[in-house]
Parts: C-alpha cells; sequence; structure tokens
C-alpha cells in the first residue's frame, strides 16, 4: 500500500511544479554523521541536489570534501561510525534512507550501479570475471547460469571489447587498466541500472585511457537513458560531459547549477578559485594559480562561511553568518554573502 | 579431451610444478608420503596377512623377532607382536587406519572451523566476541585433554563394544572437535584482513547477499593459509590418534593403528621384543615428518615475503 501513496506523496510536497516522470533521484538535506569517541562530527552538513533521468550530474571538490560520502549515502554504504543523521533520498519514489537492508541490497547493483576509482582493487583477484559477472546477475535476477552468461556476453560487447567469450574465463590479473575498468563497467551494466555513480572512474588511468573511458561512459549512459553522478576534482571532464555540476566544500554544496553557465562564469569565490587553479597554457603563465591555505578539518569547521579563511574577498558578514543558498536567475544555486541578487 | 590437455598443460607450466621441482626436500618428502599412502591404502593386496583376520594368526609365532636376526622367520620380515601377528603387516594396515582418521578429522575441523572462522570474521560483533570466546576456552586446554574428555563421553555413553565397532569414525569426530579451534582463528585472521579490500566492497556495492559476499569472494582469498595449516593439522591428527591409542583411548588392539601398535609393544619392551614398538614408531615419524616439509614447503610457496635462502 505505500508503494503506491509514496509517490504521489512525495510528487506533492518536493517536486511541486516540476515533471515528477522525469525526476530520478532527489536528495534533500542530507546529513551524515560520524560518531567517534572523539565526538560527532558531520562530514555532509545538509546536501541537496536532484538528478533527472538520463541527466549527467558532476559532484567537484577536493579531497575531503564529502563528495564519495554523499556518493555512498546514496547506496546507503556508509562504513561504520558514520550514518546518515537527516534527510532524504527519494529514488524512484522511495526513500532510501528509510529502506530495510534488504530492500537496499536489492536496489543496490540491480537499479543504482557504483564505479570506483581502482579497477584492480574492485575486481576479485581470483575469481574469474565470468564467475564476478554471473554472480552479479544470479544475485539480482532469476535467470539460469547459462541465460547469465549470455547477459554478460552482450555486457562485455556493449563496452567494446573483443572476443568477450574468452575474455569470461580470464582473471583480473590478465587485463590492463583500462581493459579492467571497463569490466568494471561492463558488471555495473549487467542489471540495466537507472542510476551510475562514478567515483573518480578515472584517476588511477592513464591519460591517454582516461579519454576513452569516460567517452565509453558518456555513451551508455547517453544510449541508455541512465543518470549519472560523476564525482571527481577534474572539473575540465566535468565540463565536457556534465549537464549540471555541484561544486562541494567543507561537506556542502556552495555552487551547483547547469555547468555551462558555471564553468563560464563562477559566481562562488571557491568555484573561481578551482577554475583558475587549471593549468593554462594560453595565457603563458610560469606558476599554476592555487587557492591558499588548506580545506579545514571536519572537527573543527570555522564559525560562518567554512571558506572564509581562505577566500580573498572575506569579509565581517563571511566570519558571523553562515550564507544560505540563494537562487539565481540563471537557474544557478549559490552559498555567498557577495553574491548580489 | 581438449579441456583435459589444456589444464595439463597449465599444470605443467606452472610456477607450482616449476618452485617444487627445484626442491630436493620437497620432492623427497612427497614421494616417500605418496608410496606411503599408495601402499597402505591398498593393504589387502600390498599386506601378507590380513591382520583383522584372527583365524590367520598363530599364537605360537608370537614374539617372533625381525628376518635378519636370529630365530627370524622368513615370513616375518619385521617379527611378530604379542598374538603372533605380521608386524610388517600390521604396520602397513595400522597406517592406512591413521590416514583415514587423519584425513578425516582434518576435514572435519576445516569444516567446522571455516564456517566459524568465516562467519565470526565477516559478521563480526557480539557473534564474533561470543564463538572466539568458546575457542579461546577450549585452545587453553590442551587438544589431547579435550580429546580424552570427548572419548571418555563417547565411550560412556555409546559403550564400549560400539565405541569399538565404530572406533575410527568416533576418532575422526574426537580429534575434529578437538583441534577445530586452529582453524576457526586461521580462517577469521584472513576474513579480517580481507573483508577491508576494497572488491569486499565492491561486492556489497553490486549488491550481492552476504552469504555469497563470504563463501565466494572472501573464502576463495583467504584459502592459502587453509592450505598450509591443512598438512599440519594432517600430521597433528594423526599424532592425535596415536597418543589417543596410546593411552588406551583409541582404537582397539584387534584393529591396529600406528598409536595402539606402538602401545601393544610398549608393555614387552623391556622383555626383549623391542621391534613391536620401534617399527610403528619409526613409521609414524617419517609419515608425519614428511607431512610437515611438505607443509613447509607449501608454506614457503604461498606466502614468497617469507624468502628462507636469501
Amino acid at each position: 500500500m505505500t508503494r503506491l501513496e509514496q509517490p504521489i506523496a512525495v510528487c506533492r510536497t518536493c517536486c511541486e511544479g516540476y515533471e515528477f516522470v522525469n525526476r530520478l533521484l532527489d536528495v534533500n538535506n542530507l546529513e551524515v554523521t560520524f560518531a567517534k569517541r572523539a565526538g560527532k562530527f558531520q562530514a555532509v552538513r545538509g546536501v541537496s541536489f536532484s538528478l533527472d533521468k538520463g541527466e549527467h550530474l558532476g559532484l567537484v571538490g577536493e579531497s575531503g570534501a564529502g563528495k564519495s560520502i554523499t556518493g555512498f549515502s546514496i547506496i546507503n554504504l556508509i562504513s561504520k561510525p558514520g550514518y546518515i543523521s537527516k534527510g532524504n533520498i527519494l529514488f524512484e519514489g522511495r526513500d532510501l534512507a528509510k529502506l530495510s537492508l534488504e530492500e537496499m541490497r536489492r536496489i543496490r547493483g540491480d537499479r543504482i550501479a557504483m564505479i570506483f576509482q581502482d579497477p584492480m582493487m574492485t575486481l576479485n583477484p581470483v575469481l574469474t570475471i565470468g564467475t564476478q559477472m554471473i554472480e552479479t546477475v544470479l544475485a539480482h535476477r532469476r535467470v539460469s547460469r547459462a541465460e547469465a552468461r549470455d547477459i554478460s556476453v552482450e555486457r562485455i560487447n556493449r563496452v567494446r571489447i573483443s572476443s568477450p567469450e574468452r575474455r569470461l574465463k580470464q582473471y583480473p590479473h590478465e587485463f590492463s587498466g583500462g581493459m579492467r575498468q571497463r569490466i568494471v563497467i561492463a558488471i555495473s551494466l549487467l542489471t540495466d541500472p537507472a542510476l551510475i555513480i562514478a567515483d573518480e572512474p578515472t584517476t588511477a588511468l592513464d591519460v591517454t585511457i582516461q579519454a576513452e573511458i569516460m567517452e565509453l561512459l558518456l555513451d551508455l549512459c547517453t544510449s541508455r537513458q541512465m543518470g549519472l553522478v560523476l564525482i571527481t576534482h577534474d572539473l575540465a571532464v566535468v565540463s565536457q560531459i556534465t549537464q549540471r555540476i555541484a561544486v562541494m566544500y567543507a561537506g556542502l554544496i556552495v555552487e551547483t547549477g547547469p555547468t555551462a553557465e558555471v564553468i563560464a562564469t563562477p559566481r562562488h569565490p571557491y568555484t573561481r578559485g578551482l577554475i583558475n587553479a587549471l593549468p593554462q597554457t594560453r595565457h603563458g603563465e610560469k606558476r599554476l594559480r592555487q587557492i591558499p591555505g588548506v580545506m579545514p578539518g571536519l572537527r573543527n569547521l570555522p564559525a560562518g562561511c567554512a571558506f572564509h579563511p581562505r577566500c580573498e574577498q572575506c569579509r565581517d558578514i563571511c566570519i558571523t553568518t553562515q550564507p544560505e543558498r540563494r537562487t539565481l536567475a540563471c537557474g544557478v544555486q549559490v552559498a555567498c554573502h557577495l553574491v548580489e541578487e | 579431451m581438449n579441456i583435459l590437455a589444456m589444464n595439463w598443460r597449465r599444470f605443467r607450466e606452472s610456477q607450482a610444478l616449476y618452485a617444487f621441482l627445484r626442491d630436493p626436500v620437497a620432492i623427497g618428502s612427497f614421494t616417500i608420503l605418496v608410496v606411503l599412502t599408495l601402499v597402505s591404502f591398498l593393504a589387502p593386496w600390498t599386506a601378507q596377512h590380513n591382520v583383522y583376520d584372527t583365524a590367520t594368526l598363530e599364537l605360537l609365532d608370537a614374539h617372533t623377532p625381525p628376518a635378519w636376526l636370529d630365530q627370524g622367520l622368513e615370513r616375518y620380515p619385521l617379527g611378530t607382536d604379542d598374538q603372533g601377528r605380521d608386524l610388517f603387516s600390521s604396520i602397513i594396515f595400522g597406517m592406512r587406519t591413521s590416514l583415514l582418521i587423519g584425513l578425516g578429522a582434518v576435514a572435519l575441523q576445516a569444516f567446522l572451523g571455516i564456517c566459524i572462522g568465516l562467519i565470526s570474521g565477516y559478521t563480526g560483533g557480539r557473534l564474533d566476541t561470543l564463538l572466539m570466546r568458546v575457542a579461546d576456552v577450549q585452545l587453553s586446554f590442551s587438544t589431547l585433554m579435550v580429546a580424552i574428555f570427548i572419548s571418555a563421553i563417547f565411550e560412556a555413553v555409546l559403550g564400549v563394544g560400539f565405541f569399538e565397532r565404530y572406533a575410527v569414525l568416533l576418532l575422526v569426530v574426537i580429534i575434529g572437535l578437538a583441534e577445530w579451534p586452529q582453524y576457526a582463528r586461521t580462517v577469521r585472521a584472513s576474513v579480517l584482513a580481507e573483508k577491508k579490500k576494497e572488491y569486499v566492497e565492491a561486492a556489497r556495492v553490486i549488491g550481492l547477499p552476504a552469504s555469497r559476499i563470504m563463501w565466494r569472494q572472501i573464502l576463495p582469498n583467504a584459502l592459502s593459509p587453509v592450505l598450509v595449516i591443512s598438512t599440519v593439522q594432517v600430521a597433528n591428527a594423526i599424532m592425535s590418534e596415536a597418543a589417543l591409542s596410546f593411552l588406551g583411548l583409541g582404537m582397539p588392539v584387534t584393529q591396529p593403528s600406528l598409536g595402539s601398535l606402538i602401545k601393544s609393544g610398549f608393555t614387552y619392551i623391556f622383555s626383549g621384543s623391542w621391534w613391536i614398538t620401534l617399527f610403528p614408531g619409526i613409521t609414524l615419524v617419517t609419515l608425519i615428518l614428511v607431512i610437515n616439509l611438505l607443509g613447509d614447503w607449501l608454506r614457503d610457496y604461498l606466502n614468497p615475503k617469507l624468502y628462507k635462502h636469501m
């Protein structure tokens, strides 16, 4: 009964005026808390974003900004001392934060797939690729081994690897890094998920292969209308393949909006800093411009705007009050006191 | 046929075979072990006398010394025991019993230990604490003591007659129950190490159920210490069996094992019949030494960080 009622309720409360049919993921005011002996602290402090079917969202920020934890919290797999303390994650009309372990397990790897940084680490070293793929299919579909095998072969074809039959019998160490990541992508495609969360999928790869893998991922997502959350610190990649971008800093989204708009005219000083920090050869500059200082630890966040100690345009109000997120006319949302309406 | 040929080629080109063929100790102990195993499991054909058939015993031949001594007889190359049984045949049959008990007990230990260690290591928390404390308590008694305890209970509950009839099976159970903690601890330790690796996380992300992650993903990665410990445990189980039989709690005299042979000769060692104890003893030592040497080799091979000959 709740299954039918839930989406309607959701539709009225949070997606007002929005075409509900197209909405895939809605993260509202998500907070992730880590309870350690030294005390509780929040790694994600109220993050909200949404994703339509087939839309690509880039989640960028420095290491430790809470990007990966946000990604993991979508599939409700935050490791032990951490837990979702507030907010909800609506996926296909269901609140993932409130599902039971077994219901969540069914969604994981079936409707939502995740791709990690290092393909060497994520594949089981002592099992053949075939075994790992067939196991995955069997965990989610009531099919015979032969059918599971056929599905695996088809997916390996889809990620453009030749002679899939032979590949199924090979072990992960027999593949190169790029090939391995292709296999990982093939595994994530096994159940035709609606959403793929890619956590720095190309960081561990060669530069030449990065482009190939990114292109493949983009093609697959576009052709199958899959939503993509791309977690990365590579702004160049994000600007090329995503429609929307969300910039995270110290557990908050400081700026979000259409990728082209945000990259062309960054409003938040942090976003500006990130873009300026990209190496540019055109201007003949000798030094890279960097953002001074480091990101504050999550245990002792500064009062006011978390970015103020590093901000060049810091004012009195920034030190005392935390800026609210405001929506601008161009569709960009920014959390900064300096931005004019 | 094609698959067979392919596997054969894979085996012939494998690193294991290469390393094995360059280790004379490993080759030597493997050869001896194979010979001993073959001879003992083919006992009905390799032994001259069937020691289970009491009708063939000649009491008059009791205490015949080995053939090369003065009063020795050609029929009994290693002499006879106090019942007039041919010692050579008894050793062959006895070794078969000992090996059977050793392998059986290790199979049981491995089953218990792997299940408990896997669940304990993967689940963690209270269940882990409980299971490991049980293992600790059992380890704080000597395994022999636990085995004596269990076998005393079995004998009391089932009766001596029943115990003698199913002695092999019961000894397997006794030794299996007495030594599972070693397995459980080893498996748990490697599960704990494997659990932190990213492929386990990835398996959870894929949505595999916990039981599948344990058995299909973690266990194959945790198997190499299990292999090593298995060889050593076979030797241990054979020794436990010998010790129990020596104490009179193991195999009955009518069904000789190496331990019960040593025991039956021990009574006569000072009255001159030293061979009844000595030859089974030598066999036991050889068997255990060979198995342990192979276990050592396997450990060195599976753990390349331990270079002995650097």
